[in-house]
This record gives C-alpha cells, sequence and structure tokens, in this order.
C-alpha cells in the first residue's frame, strides 16, 4: 500500500512549519511518529496535499519536570515515557499506561502528542492523561492556547485543534505530595486496542480523597471521565464502600457496543472491576 | 489556496547511510522506507509482512533504533543511519545473533528472522544479559507463526552470552 501524493516538507523551525499551516489550513497534517497517520494515509484515509514533518524542529522533545508540573514536548516518544521515572510514582498513571501502548517498536516512534491529536476512542494516553488533568499547548502563527485534554476529543478522531494549530507541548499539573494511581487494560494481545482500559489517579490530603480523576478507554466513542464516580469520591475516604460506589458509577458512565472484543455488558463490568482494582492500588501510597 | 500540482510526482534527493554505505538516491516522498530499500536498493532481506504496522516483518534499525519500515517514509531517513539484515554479516563471517539463530533452529520459514535479529541486536545494545521475560517482551512487536518463539528466545540467550565473551 502507497499513500497518495503529497508535498513534504521538514522544516528546521516551529515558525516555519506554523506559516506552511497558515498557509496551506486543513489540506496540510503534522507528521510527528507517524504511527497513526501513515497507516491511514495508507490506507487513503487520509490524503493531505501537504505532510509537515515536525522532527527536526528542535526544543520539542522535552520531557521534564518544572514547579512540579510534568511537561512533555511534541516529539517525546512512547518509549521515552516509558524509561522515564518522571512518570512512576505519583503519576503511577502515565507510567503504567505507556509499556502498554502498541508494542515495543511502535513505541520508539510514536508520540504521546501525537495520539492525542489523532484523538483515535481507544487512544490510552487520553484517559491516563484526562485522570490527571493533563492540558495541551496548542501552538498557532497568532499564538497558543491551553486545551484541557477533557476538551480536546471531539468525537471519534476529531479534535477542537485548529488546522493551522500544532500541540507543542502536553502539561500535567502538580499531583501534590501524595498521590497514586494506575492504568489497568484488558488487551487480547500485545498491540491491540483495549477491549476496556480505566486510568485511575487520586491525590490525597489528610487522609481523604483532595481529588479522583477516572477516565475510560475503548467504551465510548472518545475518552470518556467518570465524572459522578470522581465526584462521589472528593473529600471521602477511599474504603471499600467507596470504592465499590465509585466502579458502579464508572461502569455506568461507560458506553460500550458489542464488537469483536467483547459484548457490551462484558466490557461494562471490565470498567467496573479496573475501577475498584486501580482506587485499590491508589490507596497503597 | 496557493497553487499546488500534487498531481506530478514531486522528486526529492535523500541521502541515506544503508548498513554503513552512503546512498543518494531520487525519490518521490511518499516511498516507504520498506519499499525503499527493497524496490530502489534492491535490499530484499528487509521483508513486507502485514503491510499494516503490526507484524515487524519489515523492522530495520534507523540511527540503531528498531522502526517498522512499512510506517516510515524513505524521505525521514535523509541524512540518518539505516540498519538493515545484509548488514549484519562481516568478512568474519556469520553476526553472533545471526550464527545464534541458526544453531538454535531459530527459524523455519524464515520471513520474520530478518527483523526479529535487528530487535534483538537493539535490545542487547542496551541490555547485554537480558532475561526470558525481558528478551519476550522486546520482541513482542515481531510476530513469528512457525517456531512458538521457543528457540527464538533460546537463540537470543545464546547471542547475548557470545557477544558479551566478545566483547
Amino acid at each position: 500500500m502507497y499513500p497518495g501524493r503529497f508535498e513534504y516538507q521538514a522544516p528546521a523551525t516551529l515558525e516555519e512549519a506554523l506559516a506552511t499551516l497558515d498557509r496551506y489550513g486543513d489540506e496540510a497534517k503534522v507528521l510527528a511518529g507517524g504511527q497513526s497517520l501513515i497507516p491511514l494515509m495508507k490506507l487513503r484515509f487520509a490524503s493531505p496535499r501537504v505532510l509537515v514533518d515536525i522532527n527536526r524542529v528542535p526544543g520539542l522533545d522535552t520531557l521534564a519536570e518544572e514547579r512540579g508540573e510534568l511537561r512533555i514536548g511534541a516529539l517525546v516518544r512512547h518509549k521515552d515515557c516509558e524509561r522515564s521515572s518522571l512518570l512512576g510514582g505519583r503519576r503511577a498513571v502515565l507510567g503504567d499506561a505507556a509499556p502498554q501502548i502498541s508494542d515495543p517498536i511502535v513505541r520508539n516512534l510514536g508520540t504521546v502528542a501525537g495520539s492525542l491529536a489523532h484523538a483515535d476512542p481507544q487512544g490510552d494516553w487520553g484517559s491516563a492523561l484526562m485522570a490527571m488533568g493533563g492540558r495541551v499547548v496548542a501552538r498557532g502563527s497568532d499564538g497558543s492556547r491551553e486545551i484541557a485534554v477533557e476538551d480536546l476529543f471531539e468525537g471519534p478522531f476529531t479534535t477542537t485543534l485548529e488546522p493551522n494549530e500544532v500541540i507543542t507541548e502536553v502539561r500535567v499539573p502538580d499531583p501534590g505530595p501524595k498521590a497514586g494511581g494506575t492504568y489497568l487494560k484488558l488487551e487480547r494481545k500485545v498491540g491491540d486496542f483495549a477491549t476496556a482500559a480505566v486510568a485511575v489517579h487520586v491525590s490525597f490530603s489528610d487522609g481523604t480523597v483532595r481529588r479522583a480523576g477516572i477516565a475510560l478507554t475503548g467504551v465510548g466513542p472518545r475518552n470518556l471521565r467518570a465524572r459522578a464516580a470522581e465526584e462521589a469520591l472528593a473529600g471521602a475516604t477511599l474504603d471499600d464502600e467507596a470504592i465499590a460506589e465509585a466502579g458502579r458509577l464508572a461502569a455506568e458512565a461507560a458506553e460500550p457496543r458489542d464488537d469483536v472484543r467483547g459484548s457490551a455488558e462484558y466490557k461494562r463490568n471490565v470498567v467496573r472491576v479496573f475501577v475498584e482494582r486501580g482506587l485499590r492500588k491508589a490507596r497503597e501510597v | 489556496m496557493a497553487e499546488l500540482d500534487t498531481a506530478a510526482p514531486t522528486i526529492r534527493t535523500v541521502t541515506v547511510s544503508v548498513n554503513g554505505e552512503p546512498r543518494s538516491v531520487d525519490i518521490e516522498p511518499r516511498l516507504l522506507l520498506a519499499r525503499f530499500l527493497r524496490d530502489t536498493l534492491g535490499l530484499t532481506g528487509t521483508h513486507i509482512g502485514c503491510d499494516t504496522t503490526n507484524c515487524g516483518a519489515c523492522t530495520v534499525l534507523l540511527d540503531g533504533v528498531p522502526v517498522k519500515s512499512c510506517t516510515v517514509l524513505a524521505v525521514q531517513a535523509d541524512g540518518r543511519e539505516v540498519g538493515t539484515v545484509e548488514g549484519l554479516e562481516t568478512a568474519e563471517g556469520l553476526h553472533p545473533m545471526q550464527a545464534a539463530f541458526h544453531e538454535q533452529h531459530g527459524l523455519q520459514c524464515g520471513f520474520c528472522t530478518p527483523g526479529m535479529m535487528l530487535t534483538a541486536i537493539a535490545l542487547l545494545e542496551e541490555n547485554p544479559d537480558p532475561s526470558e521475560e525481558e528478551i519476550r517482551w522486546a520482541l513482542s512487536g515481531n510476530i513469528c507463526r512457525c517456531t512458538g518463539y521457543q528457540n527464538i528466545v533460546k537463540a537470543v540467550r545464546q547471542a547475548a552470552t557470545a557477544m558479551r565473551e566478545e566483547s
């Protein structure tokens, strides 16, 4: 399979990349890791006239903590995340998600920001980052703005990014001194998309839940936040009863469908069980 | 809208170091790295299996890192190093990984073998003494339909020992 014909540009600066996006609008596409975009182009689901390869733009590969906030640049690969200690511990939901994305070879090239921009409802980063309250920095030629990951996804493969905007980095707020979580994914085999997956993140203060983030993958037209479950946990003690109730509420928030990976009923039950397991793990910190 | 004629192919000159040898070629940007290696350079050791980023048969090393060459554009390799199975054997003979696959019967049909070996070599660069679990984890993006993986794992362990003794 071959992609359709396109004009290829590999700008040396972000300004140059943005100028090209300004010029060609939605006929241009940004190439980062290419592990979703190139397969789509080979299948001719995407046929951009211009491909803007940002891999030679300096300064986009930062993976660092700054005043408690985690910054993941546009060219940070899944593999960089898998290897970074910054994503473990209080950010275990991110650290546990990274090695479960696709397979080891795809993780060498695929990027976090690219995965978000692709907005696959089965994407793992969307849920993991939503659980931690992550935001993307969207940069256009006339400036930049921040978009909560939650507000980035409009629907399957559709985002609220403007055609002339590029995600330059992902920012994850400081989880506070005591926090835990995990990402639990049921997949048929390595490299498969999730039958269902759950991101759980809890920040604690004085023994109670300060903020809980719960998001679901593979059980809706986009990554879903289990808001009712989060609200029920806020301010609560994370005891068995609260955990069971959160699992029940999260399962209610899922919008699964029957498919080859399982029935809707089965997936909903996986969500309930995974939310309970995830909260029990978060409680261990 | 700016004028842009994508009906006519745009040709770009790329220079890629393949197995240490610089190759300068005029190509279309849509040419995939796997096709560039096989069709443009005639290096057919890089196999195309699924053509959908799943099987890993087309794995090559891009600046030493395993990538699925069916999912990389050849233009992206401009100015970079590509390593393929053809680059493994030297005047002294087979690469220790090749010798180990041979001795441990790590292949049957051989279709996945180039990708398996390149991924395994990259693993040993980082981790010269991997456990069986680490080997299986590292190779989980490369699919073999013949061996059941047992002898592939044995081969990688043998190669690891041989390469540690060598260095």
